[in-house]
Parts: structure tokens; C-alpha cells; sequence
């Protein structure tokens, strides 16, 4: 079973930086596990996808939903640190216009 | 047939004669089965032995020197390949000018498994080719100097290689003196001698083999057996790539139909370890299941391989299309959601109503295919084609299959008709390991290579060969199981010296009269065969390093079997001399020499005190001296501080 670690930053934004494959079997807990964050009140969440290997279509659709997720309880998702493969897939998938991944989940945070 | 080769088989039936006469007595008459636990192994280590000379007398029955080589070609392509991991730059590229300095008209090329930027500096300075491993390697199994010359070889075009190790140095006329064998179309192979540079007179580490490069050599080679060593050998690309190909296929056809075989328990156990959010997937495994029955169905009615595995793929590749336009849906309904949502409009809305087919059809490819996400289902997709996507080239012309690349490729290349050479002259002059840590980590990769092909594709079942070669190549692997029968040796006089226990009958003269003419004429026939040449090294080191024998078989099976990777001795790099002389590296050795020492001691004790009989403790310490004289080669051995040229020469 797939762990998501959880950092909270200074200003109060949740950090989760799930690992290695993001992939249909992995994205509805990743889903899952954002979904209690908003649930506890935090609404301002920055995926850190440093550690991503590897992402499919389900991935990316756990990607959107959180963001949904997250604005409709008046909060905000950002992305962060993604590979090569993570963003030859978002590119390809124009979703990076959406999306747009920062270096850093600290950068990302900031500006909230 | 010459006078010599009467002798040699005159000899041989002799020592045959003998040998038999002996071992068929010694089962019959003389097993001391009380005893069964020393009498039993000793019977059957003297059997093992009987067995190796009767293989070596089969060995030099058609001995073949080749005499003078027909003329080379005129206008054979070659490439020289020097294969090099981590050996110094200035030493590889000594190498390198002597292969640049090959008369007959050639391409040198050094294969630098260490990718050093210096030695490709220096090379393309002095116009020699160096090539590195290909992008395809990276993440895939690296088959060590084997993945080296298979990269190679799909770099480069020439009919012929001369593949040499870094440290082996060729005459100019080598190629002059070898190409003219592939005046045969068949002939594949010409190996040459290894002779070494760096060994003294003395030769304290074992490293000359006057018999394997010559009479062994030869003999093989009148059975079309000659064996290819590895280095200092021309081989025919065209045989190596044929072997490729049957070899690309064989390889195809069997992962195909594992595959195909374990699906449906793959795919049971991954549906039934989905969590209940999981649905999707599982409907979408089910559909592969049938998919995988309709590939089988289809194979076994004659379908192409290559034709049902890309069938089966696009159809995979629709059922995950399914998925991907599923997600790509909810992800778009979900961004139209958002947009509502959002009133600032920071981000430009719609970037997914432009996905269009190209995008979706490569989310729904192998790849990134949503049907990977469980791991046993992506291994199972990509074993269904016909890529070999597990390895870094479809081709892979050097055998893989064991750490000595040379003896698998070459007795692959035997089983599909091709003939090899054995040229007996020096055209290469080469540097033998020179510390004993070396020396044993060369040994035991010999003996561990050999043991993995005995284990994998042992010759006495592989098809296509004919019997002598399957006996020529049983040969060398039967001399390196000689470790269990060693210990025996050393174990049966020890046991009498300190019990009294005799594993026979009794050491009597019907014994002598039977076990002295063969030992004799076994001698004989090594004498004979080799012309008076030294072997007494080569025969003391093949019963001293008994450890290595053993610790191969074993390491090997592991590896074969048990998927254990080959724990390789680490070398210690630093001379034996400066930190302290490596006794540590012979304690096998030395706890035996120890045993036989005190059981010499014991026996000569009880025998003055009368509980042993006079006779057969003077036999059994005949016996453990002889043992220890064997064994004192390691004495040498770990004293050698090196290759000293300059002293040698002062004596």
C-alpha cells in the first residue's frame, strides 16, 4: 500500500509528495489522501512530484480532480518538481496550461 | 598418421586398458564396504579420474597441428576489437598501436566498458575507433565482456574480428597468418595461443598452459572442437550474427509462450489483490484475459509470432484506450468544473478539449498504458511481443548465458554446424595475472563460466553436435568437478594415518599390480603427448586449487539455479608483499597440509607402538607426502612478490 508523506509548511500550505508510480492503481489513493486533507480544513495543497517515475492517464485525472477538490472548498493546488517523463506527459496532454509545475514545493507555497 | 600420433594412441589404449582393468577391480574386489563412508568416496573419486584421463586420451587421439596456414584473402574487411573495463589508459593503448600496426589491411577499435573519456581522447588522436556502450544498455543487464563485444558488433561492419583482451598484444602478422582459414565458408573460428610475458621459468602461479595451447588445442581440434578462448582469436561475423538471429528467435518464441502460459494465473492474482475503488481496472483485466486466450488460440493454429504479438498488443492497446478516453473525460469534466469555479482566470481554460488522437493513442501505448499499473501486468504485456524488451539488443551474437561468453558462444556455434581452428603459433604476447589474489579470481571465473554452460546448456544433451564434440567439450567441464575427488585424496590417507581406518581391502600386491602400470602409463601418455614439456605446475595446481573447483560448482549452481548472483572474490589490489604475504587466500590449503603433517606424525607414532601395520603406514605416508608435495606449490605461490624482469634476468 502506497504512503503519501505529508509536510506542512510555514504558512500553513499541506505539501504531499507521493512516490515512484502514479498510475491507476496509485491515483485513487492519492485522491483519497487529498481529500482528507480538505477534509480537515486544509485546502491549500501543493503536490510534490519529484519522486513520480512514472504517471498515466488515471494519474493525471487524480491530478485534476484534487485541484477540483481543492478550489471547491475555496482552496488551491499547485504542482511541483515533476521528471522529464511527468512533464513530457503533462506537455503532451496541454494540461501543463492548467497546471503550471514549479521547481520547488516551497516556491509553489509561496505563492499562495 | 604420423609416428607420433601411433605412439600417442598406442599410449592412450594402454593407459585405457589399464584404467579400466584397475577401477573394475576396485569395484568388484576391493571395496572395504564396512567402511562404506571413506572406501565409497574413494572409489569414486578414482573413478571420476579414470574417467578424466580416458577423456583426455579421446582428446589427443586426432591431434591435429595445422602446419603452415593457407594464404589470407585479398579483400577481407576486419575489425580488431580490444576489449577493455578498467585496465590503465597507457596499457590499453599500448595494445591499441600494436593492433594499429596489423599488416593486413584492418580497422582497430577499442571497446571501452569503462566509457573513459582519456582513452577516447587518446584513441581518436591516433585515429584508432573507440566505442563505448550504446543508450540502449542503460537500466538493462550489461552481460559483461560478452554485452561489450555484442555492442560492438552492431557498431561496426567487417567480415572478421580479432578480438583481443587489453593486456594481449599482436604481432603484425597475425591476421596474415589466420585469415586464410575462412577460405572454408564454414569455418567461424581461429583461435591462437595465449602465451604470457610477465611469467618466469618457475612459473610459481600456475599461469602457463603448454597443454591446453597444444596438444588439448590440437586434439579438440581433429574433432572440430577447437575451443574459442575469448581473446586472440579471428571470428567470422557472419556465423555470429546467424547465431544471433536463431538465437533472437529461440529466445522470442520461448518468453512468448511462458508468458502466454502464466497469464492466466498473472492476471487472476492481480485482479484478486484490486482494493474495491478498483473496479475499472478489473473489468479491464478481464477483457485481457481473453484477449491472451484469443493470442494462445491463435499460436497454436500456426499464427506468426511476430503477427499475433502485434495483434495482441493493438487489441491490449484499445482496452487501455478505453481507460485513457474514461480518465480523459472525467479529467476534462472535472477541468470545466474548475473553470466555473475560478473567476480570476489565471489559468488559460480548455488546454484539454485540444488533445486530440495522436496524444490519446500514446497514453493508451505500452509505455504509459493505464493497464501497467499493476507491475506483473506490465511485465506480462511487454514479455507478449517480439522486442525482447528486456534486453538491450535483439541480437545478441556472444552467448550471454554464462561469464565465459567464449566456450558458450563457440559450442553454440559447433551445435549449428560451424567448424573452428586451433593455429598453433604465437601471433599474441600477453601479461598473466601476476599476484596470487588475481590468479584465483581468474581461476574461479574460469571454472564458475564453464559450470553455468555445464548447468545451462550441457553439451552431453544440446543437439547438433557430434558425439566426440560433445565428449570434447564434457572434457573440460568434467577436469573442473576434480575439487570433490581432491578432497577425498587428501582426506583417505589422513583418516588411516590417524585411525587405522584403510578404505580398501588391503594395500596388497594384487593392489600395485593393477593401480602402478596404470599410474605409469598415465604419466606416459602426458609425457608423450607433450613432448617433455613441464606440466608437473599444471598437475599440481589443478589437484591445489581444489577450493576454487568446489566453491565454482557450487557458486555456479547457485546462479543457475537459484538465481544467486556469482559472488565474485574480490581482489585486493595491492601486491601480496607490502601488506603482509595472503596466506589468508590459501587457509584451505594450509588447514590440509597442516592435517597431513600431524597425520604423518600420528601414523609413524602408532606404528612404532605397534597399532598400525609397518606396510600400510609406510604406504599411506608415501601417500601424504605425496599430497603435500602438491600442495607445497602454494608456498611459491604466496611468497611471488611479482613480475620482476630486471632479477630474473640477473639469475
Amino acid at each position: 500500500m502506497m504512503e503519501f508523506p505529508t509536510r506542512t509548511l510555514d504558512n500553513g500550505v499541506q505539501v504531499i509528495r507521493p512516490v515512484q508510480r502514479l498510475n491507476m492503481v496509485a491515483a485513487p489513493r492519492l485522491s483519497a489522501a487529498v481529500e482528507s486533507l480538505i477534509t480537515a480544513g486544509h485546502a491549500r495543497i501543493v503536490i510534490d512530484l519529484s519522486g513520480i517515475e512514472f504517471i498515466d492517464s488515471s494519474g493525471l485525472g487524480a491530478l485534476v480532480s484534487c485541484l477540483k477538490k481543492a478550489r471547491q472548498a475555496g482552496g488551491d493546488l499547485r504542482i511541483s518538481g515533476p521528471t522529464a517523463h511527468v512533464q513530457t506527459i503533462l506537455k503532451l496532454t496541454n494540461l501543463d496550461r492548467v497546471l503550471q509545475p514549479v521547481p520547488t514545493a516551497e516556491i509553489a507555497a509561496a505563492a499562495f | 598418421m604420423t609416428a607420433r600420433l601411433a605412439l600417442i594412441r598406442a599410449t592412450a589404449v594402454l593407459t585405457a586398458v589399464l584404467g579400466v582393468n584397475y577401477i573394475a577391480w576396485r569395484w568388484l574386489d576391493s571395496v572395504r564396504w564396512a567402511v562404506w563412508w571413506i572406501a565409497v568416496p574413494l572409489v569414486v573419486a578414482e573413478t571420476y579420474s579414470l574417467i578424466d584421463s580416458l577423456l583426455f586420451g579421446l582428446t589427443v587421439w586426432r591431434l591435429r597441428p595445422r602446419g603452415q596456414p593457407p594464404p589470407p584473402p585479398e579483400d577481407a574487411t576486419v575489425d580488431v576489437f580490444i576489449a577493455t573495463y578498467n585496465e590503465p589508459v597507457d596499457l590499453v593503448m599500448h595494445t591499441a598501436r600494436a593492433a594499429s600496426q596489423i599488416t593486413y589491411p584492418h580497422q582497430t577499435w577499442i571497446l571501452d566498458d569503462g566509457n573513459r573519456p582519456e582513452l577516447r581522447k587518446q584513441a581518436e588522436a591516433e585515429g584508432i575507433g573507440w566505442i563505448a556502450r550504446s543508450p540502449d544498455w542503460i537500466g538493462r543487464p550489461r552481460h559483461a565482456k560478452a554485452g561489450n563485444l555484442n555492442n560492438a558488433l552492431l557498431a561496426t561492419r567487417g567480415e572478421f574480428l580479432l578480438v583481443l583482451d587489453a593486456d594481449q598484444v599482436p604481432e603484425p602478422k597475425i591476421l596474415d597468418r589466420t585469415l586464410g582459414y575462412f577460405r572454408d565458408e564454414s569455418m567461424a573460428i581461429v583461435q591462437t595461443p595465449q602465451v604470457f610475458t610477465n611469467v618466469p621459468e618457475s612459473d610459481p602461479l600456475g599461469c602457463k598452459a603448454p597443454l591446453f595451447y597444444g596438444p588439448i588445442q590440437q586434439g579438440k581440434d581433429g574433432w572440430n572442437a577447437a575451443f574459442f578462448c575469448g581473446s586472440n582469436a579471428v571470428l567470422r561475423r557472419d556465423a555470429l550474427m546467424r547465431l544471433g538471429i536463431s538465437g533472437y528467435v529461440r529466445a522470442v518464441e520461448a518468453g512468448v509462450n511462458r508468458a502466454l502460459r502464466a497469464a492466466d494465473a498473472v492476471l487472476a492474482k492481480a485482479r484478486s489483490e484490486l482494493g474495491p475503488d478498483q473496479a475499472r481496472l478489473e473489468t479491464a483485466l478481464r477483457q485481457l484475459a481473453s484477449e491472451i486466450a484469443r493470442a494462445r488460440s491463435e499460436l497454436r493454429h500456426g499464427g506468426a509470432l511476430a503477427e499475433v504479438t502485434y495483434q495482441f498488443q493493438r487489441r491490449a492497446e484499445v482496452i487501455a484506450r478505453q481507460l485513457v478516453e474514461e480518465d480523459v473525460a472525467g479529467l476534462a469534466a472535472d477541468l470545466l468544473a474548475i473553470e466555473e469555479l475560478t473567476t480570476s482566470a489565471r489559468h488559460e481554460p480548455g488546454g484539454l478539449s485540444m488533445l486530440d488522437d495522436t496524444a490519446l493513442r500514446k497514453l493508451a501505448q505500452r509505455d504509459w498504458s493505464p493497464l501497467g499499473a499493476v507491475e506483473s501486468v506490465r511485465t506480462l504485456l511487454s514479455a507478449i511481443d517480439v522486442d525482447r524488451a528486456d534486453e538491450a539488443q535483439a541480437l545478441m551474437p556472444l552467448a550471454t548465458i554464462s561469464v565465459t561468453e567464449d566456450m558458450a558462444t563457440c559450442m553454440r556455434l559447433h551445435a549449428t554446424g560451424w567448424k573452428t581452428a586451433y593455429h598453433h603459433e604465437t601471433l599474441v604476447l600477453g601479461l598473466a595475472p601476476d599476484d596470487l589474489a588475481s590468479m584465483l579470481t581468474q581461476r574461479l571465473r574460469w571454472a564458475q563460466g564453464t559450470m553455468q554452460v555445464m548447468f545451462q546448456e550441457n553439451p552431453l544433451l544440446a543437439k547438433g553436435l557430434t558425439i566426440p564434440q560433445r565428449l570434447m567439450y564434457w572434457a573440460t567441464m568434467w577436469s573442473y568437478l576434480s575439487g570433490f575427488a581432491t578432497v577425498v585424496y587428501l582426506a583417505a590417507p589422513v583418516i588411516y594415518l590417524f585411525t587405522g581406518i584403510i578404505p580398501v581391502r588391503a594395500f596388497s600386491g594384487a593392489f600395485f599390480i593393477r593401480l602402478i602400470p596404470f599410474l605409469i602409463v598415465n604419466q606416459l601418455l602426458f609425457f608423450v603427448v607433450g613432448r617433455g614439456m613441464r606440466t608437473w605446475r599444471g598437475q599440481q595446481y589443478s589437484l591445489t586449487l581444489f577450493p576454487v573447483w568446489i566453491n565454482a560448482v557450487t557458486s555456479a549452481f547457485n546462479s543457475v539455479y537459484n538465481g544467486r548472483s556469482l559472488a565474485f572474490v574480490v581482489t585486493p589490489k595491492a601486491r601480496p608483499g607490502h601488506a603482509g604475504r595472503p596466506w589468508r587466500l590459501v587457509k584451505y590449503q594450509l588447514i590440509a597440509a597442516a592435517l597431513l603433517t600431524a597425520g604423518m606424525v600420528s601414523g609413524i607414532i602408532r606404528a612404532a607402538a605397534g597399532y598400525a601395520a609397518t606396510t600400510t603406514t609406510i604406504i599411506n605416508l608415501i601417500w601424504a607426502l605425496f599430497d603435500l608435495l602438491i600442495l607445497s606449490v602454494i608456498i611459491p605461490a604466496v611468497r611471488y612478490p611479482g613480475y620482476q624482469p630486471a632479477k630474473d634476468n640477473e639469475q
